[in-house]
């Protein structure tokens, strides 16, 4: 189908991008944790990723912050970042002293259970200087206390804390604590791991706005890692879904909610009830995920999809633009919508895929907006028309009842 | 018609230095027949003391619990016949079951202590129709199996059928589903709900989930640092939340629903709104009033006196100064808050 189906975008202002990466743990028969994973992360931007437990996210962060120990190993791939000012930087190639320097400078991250990631038997201060003695040898006591209490007002501490303890702090300030230290030396990039799980709802709230607000000021990117797909429409600009080491669908966040392209996202978002809408039958995604020690001669998916028809179990899905969907009004946001399913496939499908996982009608609230919209990225689109979903849309439209109706309905 | 009855519940827990905890503060709240009444709160508001003195795996101070009408025995003959009659499903399944013991193993020791006794031929069937009603099948392969053999989610189940296994009538569930995978908790609350109507169930559902409060329960109380702050029903408390701290709790979580420029603006009022009040009031810790005063964007003079129960409506309280008609309130709406609805007169 599409010439080059893994590749995201390129042309966007990209500040990492990572390709074909694969994490194997060590073992009689390995673990292949992260499976040709390619994701690209755009300057400024939130890229979540989500998935269940043991689908490879952290072991995805853990690569790509180079972070990864024995038994993991990784096994395949390239990783380039690409500074504000210089040249990319091949990550994978660095080594030494270079990497020290690469790591927290540019690339920082909040850890999962950041409630037990501080140090319980030293305070805050000095958790702080072993940042500024590794990486900013030269700044006396005296600018090191002062960065500190500056980093701590700032993620809305009082400075005064800083000689406190772990044990002193709250789980939200604890977190509090944690984003401060990641962004201690100004990182272009943020990986949050699970940053709010453990918290309840109006703590995880306070933590969301502030990121957001230091997203704001300080303009780093975020990587953002999730079990809780609402949380992740919320706050990502895009995001990566993730099931049994691979990703599954990259998509616009604030359409994918309501438009999802592969049946497990449509399975997660069913997975939680909505808060304020009307009672409805509601039924998770039965069954469990696939031991990672196997190999998939089809899509790992299969055995808990209930679409599953005949090239399921033989024919391993690769990521392509999803068929049959003419609903977002903004190309740059819809051109790297991608799912692994064969229901987007022609060949398998020709008449599309069903209606729950094609289009959308009513997607935009303005349909005199929508109409311009879809003119304007196909024109956009026209020199990688292979690659573009919305322009690859067209002739399949055509074949699918319901996003023709609905197309029409709109304009 | 209400199973159990529970009447001004308190628990204290003793203190280094002599001051009493008090952890869960003259609670009243009845759970009925083939009814779900969910109990939400932030953590360390008191909901686990809640279901722990209700299974009387803890004393309470004071107060009283009533099983049919008559009071639950404290001790002896009397507190296992309550036991059985009130049975209790943990939140983590993985250190609830004994990782040494077979599934089998679990469920013959609660059957054991039917009144049938049952044996041989029949426990072998009690097991397997156990199993069975937890959607755990094959259940002779399932009894053989270890805790660590199964998934999260099979575990829960085996937990559930381990509490079904003395035919309770009130099932205590805590946090039955936050260690789980996302996935597969919507199947152990539907399988939860499902067992629930067949068995004509009174049960407690004790969550930090708003949505799935309301999706699985007919009434809901708020509670907030061992109070009662609201109780109503399900839809009432959710959509049209009375006490502040369900409408900033309602306001919180997370709403994939809404538009960008609607959460941006949003969240800048409520960082205003938290900026604008003072550091003094943020930390001060309300011990005679009410006890949402420092954290309450709405908060009056009249709130340094503890408010009592005021009616929403007929079936629905708040404990609110707001709802008082003494009382104005003071500032505008900020934090996602807003003036609550009053009593029709």
């Amino acid at each position: 189908m599409s010439g080059m189906p893994d590749m995201l975008e390129s042309g966007q202002d990209l500040v990492l991008r990572a390709e074909h990466i694969s994490v194997e743990y060590a073992g009689p028969r390995p673990t292949r944790a992260v499976r040709d994973v390619t994701i690209e992360l755009r300057r400024g931007e939130v890229l979540g990723i989500a998935g269940e437990s043991g689908c490879g996210k952290s072991t995805l962060a853990y690569a790509l912050t180079r972070m990864l120990r024995p038994p993991a190993e990784l096994t395949g791939g390239s990783i380039t970042f690409f500074p504000a000012d210089g040249p990319p930087v091949d990550v994978l190639a660095l080594d030494g002293e270079n990497l020290r320097a690469f790591r927290w400078n540019k690339i920082a991250m909040v850890f999962q259970s950041a409630m037990n990631a501080l140090n319980p038997v030293t305070s805050v201060a000095r958790q702080f200087d072993d940042i500024f003695d590794a990486h900013r040898p030269d700044m006396d006591h005296h600018s090191r206390g002062r960065r500190a209490r500056e980093l701590l007002d700032m993620v809305g501490i009082d400075p005064a804390r800083i000689n406190g303890f772990a044990h002193e702090l709250s789980g939200g300030m604890r977190q509090r604590v944690m984003i401060a230290m990641a962004l201690a030396l100004e990182p272009e990039i943020v990986i949050m791991d699970e940053p709010t799980t453990a918290l309840d709802v109006v703590v995880q709230r306070e933590i969301l706005d502030e990121i957001e607000r230091l997203r704001e000021d300080l303009g780093f990117s975020v990587i953002f890692i999730t079990h809780d797909l609402s949380l992740l429409l919320e706050v990502s600009d895009r995001l990566a879904v993730m099931y049994a080491g691979e990703v599954v669908e990259h998509a616009p966040s604030e359409a994918v909610g309501t438009a999802p392209a592969h049946p497990y996202t449509l399975g997660l978002l069913r997975s939680f009830p909505d808060m304020r809408s009307a009672r409805r039958e509601l039924r998770g995604v039965p069954g469990n995920p696939p031991d990672l020690r196997d190999e998939f001669a089809g899509c790992p998916f299969a055995p808990r999809c209930e679409y599953q028809f005949e090239p399921c179990g033989t024919t391993h899905p690769v990521l392509r633009s999803p068929a049959g969907r003419l609903l977002v009004d903004d190309p740059a946001l819809v051109s790297g919508w991608r799912v692994a399913c064969h229901l987007h496939d022609q060949r398998y499908r020709p008449a599309g895929p069903p209606d729950e996982l094609a289009a959308v009608p009513g997607a935009h609230p303005d349909p005199a907006a929508d109409g311009g919209a879809v003119d304007s990225s196909a024109a956009a689109g026209a020199p990688v028309a292979a690659d573009n979903p919305v322009a690859a849309d067209a002739p399949v439209a055509v074949d699918n009842p319901v996003t023709a109706d609905s197309a029409g309905g709109e304009q | 018609m209400s199973v159990l009855d529970v009447r001004n519940l308190t628990v204290e827990f003793g203190q280094r230095g002599g001051s009493k905890l008090r952890a869960v503060d003259n609670l009243s709240f009845a759970l009925r027949e083939g009814q779900t009444l969910a109990l939400v709160g932030e953590s360390g508001s008191g909901k686990s003391t809640v279901v722990r003195a209700l299974a009387q795996l803890v004393k309470r101070t004071s107060g009283e619990i009533l099983l049919d009408g008559a009071p639950a025995g404290r001790r002896g003959q009397a507190l296992r016949a309550y036991r059985h009659r009130v049975q209790l499903v943990f939140q983590d399944p993985f250190a609830s079951l004994n990782p040494m013991h077979t599934i089998r193993h679990h469920l013959i020791r609660p059957l054991q202590l039917r009144r049938d006794h049952p044996r041989g031929e029949a426990l072998e069937q009690a097991i397997h129709e156990l199993l069975r009603s937890v959607n755990l099948t094959p259940p002779e392969e399932i009894a053989r199996k270890h805790p660590h053999e199964l998934s999260g989610g099979q575990r829960q189940r085996v937990a559930i059928a381990r509490a079904l296994a003395t035919d309770p009538d009130v099932l205590l569930a805590d946090e039955p589903v936050s260690m789980l995978d996302v996935s597969i908790r919507l199947e152990i609350l539907n399988l939860l709900d499902r067992l629930k109507q067949d068995r004509n169930l009174a049960m407690l559902y004790v969550t930090h989930d708003l949505a799935t409060a309301r999706h699985f329960s007919s009434e809901i109380m708020v509670m907030y640092r061992g109070e009662i702050v609201e109780h109503g029903p399900s839809d009432e408390v959710i959509l049209r939340p009375s006490h502040p701290y369900t409408q900033i709790l309602a306001g919180s979580a997370p709403d994939p629903t809404v538009s960008r420029e609607a959460l941006t603006a949003a969240r800048r009022a409520r960082q205003a709104a938290r900026a604008s009040r003072d550091a003094e009031r943020r930390e001060a810790s309300a011990d005679a009033g009410c006890r949402f005063r420092s954290r309450c964007p709405l908060a009056m003079d009249v709130c340094a006196t503890h408010p009592p129960d005021l009616p929403v409506a007929p079936d629905h309280l708040a404990r609110c100064w707001l709802l008082s008609d003494e009382a104005e309130p003071a500032g505008a709406g900020t934090d996602g808050a807003q003036s609550p609805r009053r009593a029709p007169p």
